[in-house]
């Protein structure tokens, strides 16, 4: 397939990013490059100066909506894209009417009981829906221990071990191998 | 009987398992888990009433933070 055939089928396609931190604004920027049609962005936060070191977000974008300085950013990536944000607090209630059209849903939350709750919600109202999620992406080094694997129609992307503890904290190139392994799946589950 | 437990095949003792004893027997202490049993969710509150038999397909994923 050509990239001009890729862009193509692209363009009509919905994805929802559920979040936008270290996974969801590094994943939304991949998808947005090879020109995903919409992207659903929600996350209730503020961009901080503890983002930076992994975060799609720019030193003077430091107190605004996350999900807001993501659509900046991608607009001036590519403002072909379409960006819908939401910048509020993700629950049982609002993500199946936010995330109703999407062709695949992206779980890109910071905590264990928010991802919990995404995929609880995302698989009882969702079944058949795609949901990529990101799993243990704590520390640096040890390549070889991320992966991705399938459990039905649920992709799991990370080592699934490494925590963020105060001395594991997340940062920039694990943060990224997983979340650019998040929109590789996406990409191939759209393109199909 | 015989199930999948997260793609490994295992034997169990009995006919039936309820989730609750399964987690207990093969130590998954984490709370934050998703449990699924032949591709349907099994939601929270009834790990305790759910049973699991000969053949099923039960994958137990536990969450953890960071994103």
């Amino acid at each position: 397939m050509t990239f001009e055939e890729i862009k193509k089928i692209l363009q009509h396609k919905i994805v929802g990013i559920a979040g936008a931190g270290g996974l969801g604004s590094n994943c939304a920027v991949a998808l947005a490059r090879v020109g995903t049609g919409t992207l659903i962005i929600a996350d209730f936060d503020v961009v901080s100066e503890s983002n930076l070191n992994r975060q799609y977000f720019f030193y003077d974008q430091i107190g605004k909506p996350k999900a807001d300085a993501l659509k900046e950013n991608i607009q001036r990536i590519n403002p072909s894209v379409k960006v819908i944000t939401h910048n509020i607090c993700l629950t049982r209630d609002n993500i199946p009417v936010l995330f109703r059209d999407c062709d695949v849903i992206v779980e890109a939350f910071d905590l264990a009981d928010q991802k919990e709750m995404l995929i609880e919600t995302v698989l009882t109202e969702f079944p058949e829906k795609p949901l990529v999620i990101g799993l243990g992406i704590a520390g640096w080094g040890n390549n070889d221990g991320i992966h991705c694997r399938k459990v039905d129609n649920m992709f799991i992307c990370g080592d699934e071990i490494s925590e963020i503890t105060p001395d594991l904290p997340p940062i920039a190139p694990r943060v990224g191998i997983v979340a650019n392994m998040q929109a590789n799946i996406v990409l191939d589950l759209l393109l199909k | 009987m015989q199930i999948t437990l997260n793609n490994n095949s295992e034997i169990l003792e009995g006919n039936s398992i309820t989730v609750n004893h399964l987690l207990q027997l093969k130590k998954f202490t984490f709370k934050m888990l998703i449990i699924k049993i032949n591709g349907t969710l099994v939601q929270k509150g009834s790990y305790e009433t759910t049973a699991i038999h000969d053949g099923d397909e039960v994958s137990v994923l536990h969450l953890i933070s960071g994103g």
